[in-house]
This record gives structure tokens, C-alpha cells and sequence, in this order.
């Protein structure tokens, strides 16, 4: 007798037969048929456990019914469930008059009151009274049990979600069941808490009101929350949420469940950051440099800010005009933006990318990768940065497709990551050197070789270090392109709606709908009227020629290069050489406070439009509030700069710019917007298409480090110095001070004790920093992460050079 | 600090060697703290979550759902007198309140000299031999109360052969003898492992 195929497994539920598949338990066939069986600990992205029996129902499979827990039992054929009987009737009542037996039930002064599926579930399933009269237990009401976290264990029914998810979803089982019997409950070890980047997830799957986030508690009610549902664009993953405000201010983010991208799970930066737009230090009025104190920026109307800003670039004609940044902008703004640059202004000096990513003519000219494809691919091969740190929630996606077998994860890479707890092989090398290190190891016998050679692999594509240059990315690519011909890849971009924006033509030599600027497309050249003749410059490129003098007005779209682009001297001098610095952003960064003109922007929650995360799937973001004093969209902010320059950019709102988007940019052709405003953008709608061609330069070695130096590594950190953060009450104080990490046998060779401070000695800067002992670091190079409170590796990085060196003197 | 001594760090190495798993020799790596320690301290427990690369908050999870690891410093003695039904019935609400009286502390309590700790407990098994006790898990059956002063008499005057609270000859035994002992296709098992004949079943 064969197994029966999934379409043959048919269950009967309370009379009414389903199809379902095999494999799948009871309470998700239920769930498919419309049937709710109430529950407190399965969740469908979890392993069931049967912890709260909540679940049970009666269930026949010939020997007549039985109650059994719906979440634990598997379907079988000629199985008959009965949600409703008498017997389920009276499990649900006793179950739930068990499970109040210690839960205070003081719903009043509950943050879950209102959306606490036990109270919900108490009123439809519960007997109505309970006959318990004793004491109840009493724990100390509720402790912090991380910055974020909050644990009320008196309201705690032991569901095992939050436990379950720590240990089998994030991979931090910092919080357990602690004592046994009635004593049993969640905790921590003393002085260890729940630092996990996951630990919001906790807050929204608890089915009771015994963990909630310290930003939240006690800041709305659920009935008195609006929400919609947005993307969050904190980084590129593009995760779907649900954004909830109250009197126009945005209170929560809760994870919204997309099979493509989240899974339901967000990180708790992309979770809580949404407190910056809240904040009182954004940018609510244009300003103006004081003429009679430089020092100074003054408050001034929009008409006269404008009115600069537009006189510095006419003024400095196209060939000295140079815009930076634009991946915080929706691909609507990014597309006004890039079109004010090519047919108004006639430049091709934009770029998205603040010279820590990957040339936009590499990145979009890869064959493409989703993030299912590397979730079930033979092999993932992850080079980049840390992609936990990064982009934390394709760290969960790969952690958790590696963890079940789904896929095999190989790490290449000079220092630890957070994926090495779960790849099948970390391998190290010396910094830029990841294509010297693939090389070898596709050239000797490795099982790992042949694995790379004949199965699936998907290349999570990005720059290893902040302190070396795209080249070592790039020769890495040459070789798996050559030798690894069937890999695609998915670009490990880490910034907001950055692939968005080189998609709209916000890179130098692109325009946009992923088109060669040499060869526009018949739209394109009808509608914008002309295209610049040659490719423009880079971030790098223009802060050199603002730095010599060879660039007049530098305009920074949501840009600080000041904190983001890895030469901090380089950045600070163009912005200090430049005539007219104008800058279009939510806060007043570093650059902006040196920048002559400023104008405010709408930041998330604010604006409407679409993204597009790191696969290129495009998806909404939806307006929830009102923007603070007169922050306006960046796109009107183009369309006002354009007609002070004499011209019409042609575009009244977002609809209409993405009418035109699909009419021009090749690659979204079809991509209609009742296609974006449809059902069909809740999952994102994937757009592969290029027309450009992959050109990678000739593998190169990185030259060889001398004796006396360390080669400098550095990344970013989920808690870092980045504006959204630091503006962030909750999260600010996160983001740790800057130590340089090196191995105990570097430090011992130079007489330096872990902790010590050193001086540390590029060619750009010398600064004294303190110095730890990692024997996880490997010998002859250095870790710093590149952007923390306090100063970050940029300053000592030369954007021009393959790789970077520094020399750690004592004091 | 390190907290396993070089002895115990080296047997602890052997025992995680053991198991497919390091995750799995968290228990007796306990015990061996428990060994050396008379209790388990939380850096014990810290220190055994990085030998089986696990977080010190699962280790504490494993660690506080068994009664016999003690969290607390306990005497070199521990006395847990059943008080489940048939002990119950045949008279341990008595020898309880005797034991009480005669060492001076309540139960859960430990002598201020270090030497017991009394403690009630669940059925241990020997309904037919009630009331009964353990000191250190080692069973005395039928007691009374005069045999219960004896007792502390003997236990304070060292004339007895129980180790102190904390000593678990069974995992000393096995290590290192049987560490060789792998996992045997089922058709070639023809005798019992090597090291149940080294094991008398008296200590």
C-alpha cells in the first residue's frame, strides 16, 4: 500500500470534508477550512508542543472520538474532527477555568486588554465562573528582563511561545522555564538578560499580557489604535508590518506574517526605531546658514530655502552638481529625484549608495536571487557583512532554513559572524582575500567543492568589510561567476529602500528600470526630454572633485556622509570645500548641521509609496500620520527645486509618478499601479527584469600587509550610532562605545592589556581607542565596528584604498 | 573565573566526549559541580553553558527542575523524610516534628554547623518500609524516632559510610573505564557493556 498523495488525505471537520496535506496537524487543516480551534501556545511558524491544551478537540480515526490536541496530532486519512461536540465543549471550559486559576485577571491595568487572545478566548470558550477561591500565586509584578522587556509572571500561562521562540527561532535561549510544578516560570539567569536583536518578537506572539515592550507599555489602548499596513524600511529586507497610531503618533509595529520576506518575525531595531519619527529633534523647518554667524542655522520659509538651494545649482551648472544618498526615499522620490538629476539639472553625478556598497551596474546586473531561493538552495554561501548585524532578519530566515536541514549555509570571511553558530563551514581568510580563498578551495578536493560544483547555490552578495574597497566583492564575483556559473545571488545591501533607488536610475550610469544610460529607452528619452551624455560620478568620486574644488553644490538626499561614508576625512572636506551644501533630511545629522541649506522631509509612517527590498519586490508603504511642521515629500521637494529652475518635472503626486515609472523604466513594464494598489503587493511584487549586462573586472589580489600593521576589519552593528537609533529613546542606549578588537597575541606582542587604551595609526587619522582581546579575531588584523557612539572606524579609512592598515601603539 | 577544578575540567571533557551532543552531558556536568562544590553555584552553572555551548539561562532552566541539585548551600548531610500518603499514615508527621526538635531547624532549614539539612519529601519509593528517609538518597527504612537520633549520632560522629551530600560514585565509576564504549550495531551486542561488570551495585 503507497502513502497517499497530500491530495488524497481527506478529513472530515464538525460534517464537512476537506482536502488536506499530509503531514500538516489538525488545527491548520482547520485553520485552511475556516474552522478556529482556539489556542494559546501553536503558532504556525513554531514546532508544536502541546503545552496549553487549549486545542483539544474531538478526534476519531475509526476508533471512535477522543479529545486530543488539535496542534499535535498529524491528519490522517478518514479522520474525523469535531470542533463543537460536548466533550470538546467541556475541555475548553475546564482547561480555561485551569488556566485562570493563577492568572490575576487584572485586565484593567493590562496592556493586552482588549487584543489578549485569553481574554478573548475566556469569553467565547469559558465556563463563565471559576470555583477557585484560594490565594492566588504572587511573584513580583513586573521585572525588566532586558532594555526592552518586560515579564509580568503572575499573567504568565506557561505557552512556551516565547521560550519556544528564543531558543528555536532567534537562536538566544536566554529565557527559560525556571523551577517545576506549580513554581514553574519564565526567566532569565540572574544578571544575564534577554538581549536578543529578536526579543520584540516575544511581546506580540505572548497570548497574555505577561511580556510587553518598554516603548509601548502603557502608551494606548488597543481599541483607541488606528493601523494600517506598511513595510518597514529600515533596512533592506523589506518586512511587512503593521504600523498603529494613536493621536497621530505612532505607537506600535507589529510583525505581519508574509511567506516571501518575514515570516511574521521582525527585529527589534526595525520594531521600536519607529520612536525617531516621533521625535522632538526632527527637522520641521527649513534653515538657512546664518550669514552673520556661520556657526549658526537659522529657521526660514520654504519659498526663500528654495529659492537657494536653486540659485547654488543653476549657478553651478550640471557637470558641478553632485546629489548623494536617496535610498531612505520611496521609489517614487527616488524616481522625481532621478529624474530632476537627468532631464532638469543634466547630471549623472547621483548616487544612493554612500560608497559602502557595491557598483549599481554589478548589483543589478546579477542573475537574481529571492530570499526562498537561499532558503532552499544546496548550498547558501554568505559573503558580506555580518549579515545578523545587517540585516538581521535574513539571518533569521537563513538560521532558521539551515537549522531544519532546508539548506546548507558556507560562510567566507576574515572574522566571527552570527552565522557561524549554524553554517556548515566558516571559512576564513585574510581580509579582501575572499576570492583567493574561494579559489582554493573550489581547486582541491573538499567534499564542500563538489557540493558548490553540482547543487543549487545562492550567493549573499556584499562588501566583507567597511574598511576595504568594492574590489575584493567584485573579484570574489568574477570567481563564482566563472567557476560557479549556475549561482545567483542576493545582494546584501543594507540600506532602506537602497535597491529601490538604483532600480530609479539613483546611481551613476543608470537610468532608470535597470537601463545603461547609453541606452535609454524610447519612453524615457519622450518623457524626460534628454538623458546625460556619459557616465557621472560615484559618492567617492564626487567627494573627491568637491574635495578639489571641481563641485560646487553638493545636495545630500537623506544622506550623512559625515557618519556613513567609510572616509570620514575625505567626507568632511568636500563638505567643507563645496559651495553649497544642501540638505534634504529628517534630522540634523553631522552633515546636515554643516550643510547651507536644509529642508525638511517626510520620514516612515509619513509617506506613502512603494519599496523595493534586496530580491527587487516591490511593496506599499502606507501613510499612517502627518508629518511634523512643514516636512514635505521628497519628490515635491524636486518638483519645487525644478520650476524654481524654470522647468515643469511633470508630476502632482505618487500615483502619478508611479504611472510614469511603468511606462519608462523597462524592467517595470506590467508592473502596473493597480498591480502596487491590488491584494497582490502584500506579498510584494517581484521584478527581476534587467537589461544591463554584467561586465567584473579581472580578479585581483589585495596587496601583502607589512609586519609591523594589523589589517583593519569593521562592519556595522544592529545597535549602532545610525540617526534612527540615536533618536531613538529606547534603543539609544544600546548601541555600545567603540573597542578594537584583536587577537590576545597581537596585543601581547605590542606590551597591551585588554582594556588598555591604544593609539591607534592610520594614514588618515590617529586616535586613542580602547583595545579588547578576541581570541576570535584572526592574528594580523583588527575589528572596529564602523559606526558606534563615540567615533566609528571611518576615520581611519582611505575609501580609495583595496584594504586598510593601522599600527596600535601604546600610550 | 574558572570554576571546575583542573581535575574535574578534565573528567568534565571526558563526559562531554561521551555524547553525541554536548547539550547532552549538561546533567552530569551538574552533578560534577554539585560534587565539588556541595551545590551548584550560578558561575558552576555559567561555566557548564560554555562547555556544551549552550546559554547559562537553559542551564539554570535543567538545573532548578530537579529537586536534587541544590541552588543553595546545604549540609553535608541532607535528610529528606517522606511525607507521602503511606509514610503519611504510618507516622511521618511525627518524626518530622521529632526531627525538627532534635536538630533545631524546620524543614527546608540547615543545622547552623553545616552538618544537615532536613527536608520533606515525596514518595520515595519504599511504601512498604514507611516511615522512611534518605540521607544523601541513601534509604532508611522503618524509622523511628530513637532510630532517627541514632542516626545523627552516627552521621556526626563520622561511624557511618555515607559520602557527603553531593558525592556521585556511579558517573566516578564509569569514567574514564568506559569511555571506549561507542555505539554497537545491535546484532553484535552479545554481552552486557563492559562496564556494568565493574559495576558490584554496592557503594
Amino acid at each position: 500500500m503507497s502513502e497517499p498523495t497530500p491530495s488524497e488525505i481527506t478529513v472530515t471537520i464538525n460534517g464537512t470534508q476537506i482536502d488536506a496535506q499530509a503531514g500538516e496537524m489538525v488545527i491548520a487543516a482547520a485553520d485552511r477550512a475556516g474552522v478556529h480551534i482556539p489556542r494559546f501556545c501553536y503558532h504556525e511558524r513554531m514546532s508544536p508542543v502541546g503545552m496549553c491544551r487549549m486545542c483539544l478537540v474531538d478526534i476519531d480515526t475509526g476508533r471512535g472520538p477522543m479529545l486530543q490536541p488539535s496542534c499535535m496530532v498529524p491528519v490522517s486519512d478518514g479522520m474525523s474532527v469535531d470542533t463543537e461536540s460536548e466533550d470538546t465543549k467541556r475541555a475548553q471550559e475546564g482547561i480555561l477555568e485551569f488556566l485562570l486559576v493563577n492568572h490575576p485577571l487584572d485586565c484593567p491595568v493590562c496592556d493586552k486588554g482588549g487584543e489578549c487572545p485569553l481574554q478573548d478566548q475566556t469569553m467565547a470558550y469559558g465556563p463563565g465562573e471559576s470555583r477557585f477561591v484560594e490565594e492566588k500565586r504572587h511573584y513580583e509584578k513586573p521585572i525588566p528582563i532586558s532594555d526592552l522587556v518586560h515579564l509580568d509572571r503572575e499573567r504568565c500561562i506557561l505557552c512556551d511561545r516565547c521560550t519556544r521562540f528564543a531558543d528555536e527561532v532567534a537562536g538566544d535561549p536566554l529565557i527559560y522555564f525556571m523551577e517545576r510544578g506549580n513554581a514553574t516560570q519564565v526567566l532569565t539567569f540572574p544578571d544575564e538578560p534577554f538581549s536578543s536583536y529578536f526579543s520584540g518578537n516575544t511581546v506580540q506572539i505572548c497570548p497574555v499580557g505577561a511580556l510587553t515592550a518598554a516603548p509601548y507599555r502603557f502608551k494606548a489602548r488597543p481599541w483607541d489604535l488606528e493601523q494600517v499596513e506598511s513595510t518597514c524600511t529600515t533596512c533592506s529586507m523589506g518586512c511587512r508590518v503593521a504600523v498603529q497610531s494613536s493621536r497621530n503618533e505612532l505607537v506600535r509595529y507589529l510583525g505581519v506574517d508574509v511567506e516571501s520576506v518575514n515570516h511574521g518575525w521582525l527585529c527589534d531595531k526595525g520594531r521600536f526605531n519607529f520612536e525617531s519619527v516621533n521625535s522632538e529633534q526632527r527637522l520641521t523647518t527649513p534653515l538657512i546658514r546664518d550669514i552673520d554667524d556661520p556657526r549658526q542655522l537659522l529657521g526660514i520659509d520654504w519659498g526663500s530655502a528654495l529659492a537657494v538651494a536653486a540659485e547654488a545649482i543653476q549657478q553651478a551648472g550640471p557637470e558641478r552638481v553632485g546629489i548623494i544618498g536617496g535610498s531612505r526615499l520611496t521609489n517614487e522620490d527616488a524616481y522625481a529625484w532621478s529624474k530632476f538629476a537627468g532631464s532638469i539639472v543634466g547630471t549623472d553625478n547621483v548616487d544612493a549608495q554612500l560608497g559602502d556598497g557595491l557598483p549599481a551596474e554589478v548589483v543589478l546586473a546579477l542573475p537574481p536571487a529571492t530570499i526562498a531561493d537561499a532558503c532552499s538552495a544546496d548550498t547558501v554561501l554568505v559573503v558580506g557583512p555580518d549579515i545578523k548585524e545587517e540585516l538581521a532578519i535574513l539571518h533569521l530566515r537563513l538560521r532558521g532554513a539551515a537549522t531544519k536541514g532546508q539548506t546548507n549555509v558556507v560562510e567566507i570571511g576574515p572574522n566571527p559572524t552570527g552565522c557561524e553558530p549554524y553554517a556548515q563551514r566558516s571559512i576564513r581568510c585574510a581580509p579582501g582575500e575572499t576570492a583567493k580563498a574561494l579559489s582554493e578551495l573550489l581547486a582541491s578536493d573538499d567534499p564542500l567543492a563538489g557540493q558548490l560544483g553540482e547543487g543549487s547555490v545562492v550567493v549573499v552578495f556584499g562588501r566583507a568589510s567597511m574598511a576595504e574597497s568594492a574590489d575584493p566583492a567584485l573579484s570574489l564575483a568574477a570567481v563564482i561567476r566563472t567557476e560557479l556559473p549556475h549561482a545567483t545571488f542576493l545582494p546584501a545591501l543594507r540600506r532602506g529602500n537602497v535597491r529601490g533607488a538604483l532600480d530609479m536610475g539613483l546611481a551613476p550610469g543608470i537610468l532608470p528600470g535597470r537601463t545603461d544610460i547609453r541606452q535609454p529607452s524610447q519612453a524615457l528619452l519622450e518623457t524626460w526630454g534628454a538623458v546625460p551624455a556619459a557616465k557621472g560620478l560615484d559618492t567617492t568620486g564626487m567627494l573627491h572633485a568637491a574635495a578639489s574644488g571641481d563641485l560646487d553644490t553638493l545636495i545630500l538626499l537623506g544622506a550623512d556622509p559625515l557618519s556613513d561614508f567609510p572616509d570620514r576625512n575625505l567626507a568632511a572636506e568636500a563638505i567643507q570645500k563645496a559651495k553649497t551644501v544642501i540638505a534634504i533630511d529628517n534630522f540634523v545629522t553631522d552633515s546636515v548641521a554643516q550643510a547651507d541649506v536644509a529642508l525638511p522631509a517626510t520620514a516612515y509612517g509619513e509617506q506613502g509609496g512603494t519599496t523595493t527590498n534586496i530580491e527587487g519586490r516591490i511593496s506599499r508603504l502606507t501613510q499612517k500620520i502627518t508629518p511634523p511642521g512643514s516636512a514635505r515629500d521628497d519628490w515635491m521637494i524636486a518638483t519645487e527645486l525644478a520650476w524654481r529652475l524654470g522647468s515643469d518635472l511633470g508630476l502632482s503626486s505618487k500615483q502619478e509618478i508611479w504611472r510614469e515609472i511603468e511606462r519608462v523604466a523597462p524592467s517595470h513594464a506590467g508592473v502596473t499601479l493597480e498591480r502596487v494598489e491590488s491584494s497582490e503587493a502584500h506579498e510584494g511584487i517581484l521584478v527581476q527584469e534587467t537589461s544591463l549586462e554584467l561586465n567584473l573586472p579581472a580578479p585581483e589580489t589585495p596587496p601583502v600587509a607589512d609586519g609591523y600593521g594589523l589589517r583593519l576589519v569593521s562592519g556595522r552593528k544592529l545597535w549602532d550610532a545610525a540617526t534612527a537609533t540615536a533618536h531613538s529613546p529606547s534603543l539609544q542606549p544600546l548601541a555600545a562605545a567603540p573597542a578594537l578588537k584583536v587577537h590576545p597575541n597581537d596585543l601581547q606582542r605590542l606590551g597591551i592589556s585588554s582594556g588598555d587604551d591604544v593609539r591607534v595609526i592610520s594614514t588618515r587619522s590617529t586616535e586613542t581607542i580602547t583595545a579588547i582581546a578576541d581570541e576570535n579575531i584572526q592574528r594580523g588584523t583588527a575589528m572596529l565596528p564602523f559606526n558606534q557612539p563615540g567615533g566609528g572606524a571611518n576615520r581611519f579609512i582611505d575609501a580609495d584604498a583595496a584594504v586598510n592598515d593601522i599600527r596600535i601603539e601604546t600610550l | 573565573m574558572k570554576f571546575f577544578t583542573d581535575e574535574n575540567s578534565e573528567l568534565a571533557r571526558e563526559m562531554i566526549e561521551r555524547y553525541p551532543k554536548a547539550r547532552s552531558a549538561m546533567i552530569p556536568l551538574l552533578h560534577l559541580a554539585q560534587e565539588q562544590e556541595g551545590w551548584i553555584t550560578d558561575e558552576a552553572m555559567t561555566e557548564i553553558a560554555e562547555l556544551v555551548g549552550t546559554t547559562s539561562a537553559e542551564v539554570l532552566g535543567t538545573c532548578s527542575f530537579y529537586e536534587m541539585f541544590k541552588r543553595k548551600p546545604v549540609g553535608k548531610y541532607v535528610i529528606n523524610i517522606c511525607t507521602t500518603m503511606s509514610c503519611a499514615l504510618m507516622g511521618a508527621g511525627d518524626l518530622m516534628k521529632h526531627a525538627e526538635s532534635r536538630l533545631g531547624v524546620k524543614s527546608g532549614g540547615s543545622t547552623s554547623d553545616g552538618m544537615f539539612t532536613l527536608e520533606g519529601a515525596e514518595c520515595q519509593a519504599a511504601c512498604t518500609e514507611a516511615p522512611c528517609l534518605q540521607v544523601n538518597y541513601r534509604h532508611q527504612y522503618r524509622v523511628t524516632a530513637d532510630q532517627f537520633d541514632q542516626l545523627i549520632e552516627e552521621l556526626a560522629s563520622a561511624d557511618h559510610d555515607v559520602p557527603q551530600h553531593g558525592v556521585l560514585s556511579r558517573i566516578r565509576q564509569h569514567i574514564p573505564e568506559d569511555r571506549f564504549v561507542g555505539p554497537t550495531p545491535p546484532e553484535e551486542v552479545v554481552s552486557a557493556p563492559i562496564w556494568l561488570g565493574t559495576d558490584s551495585g554496592e557503594k
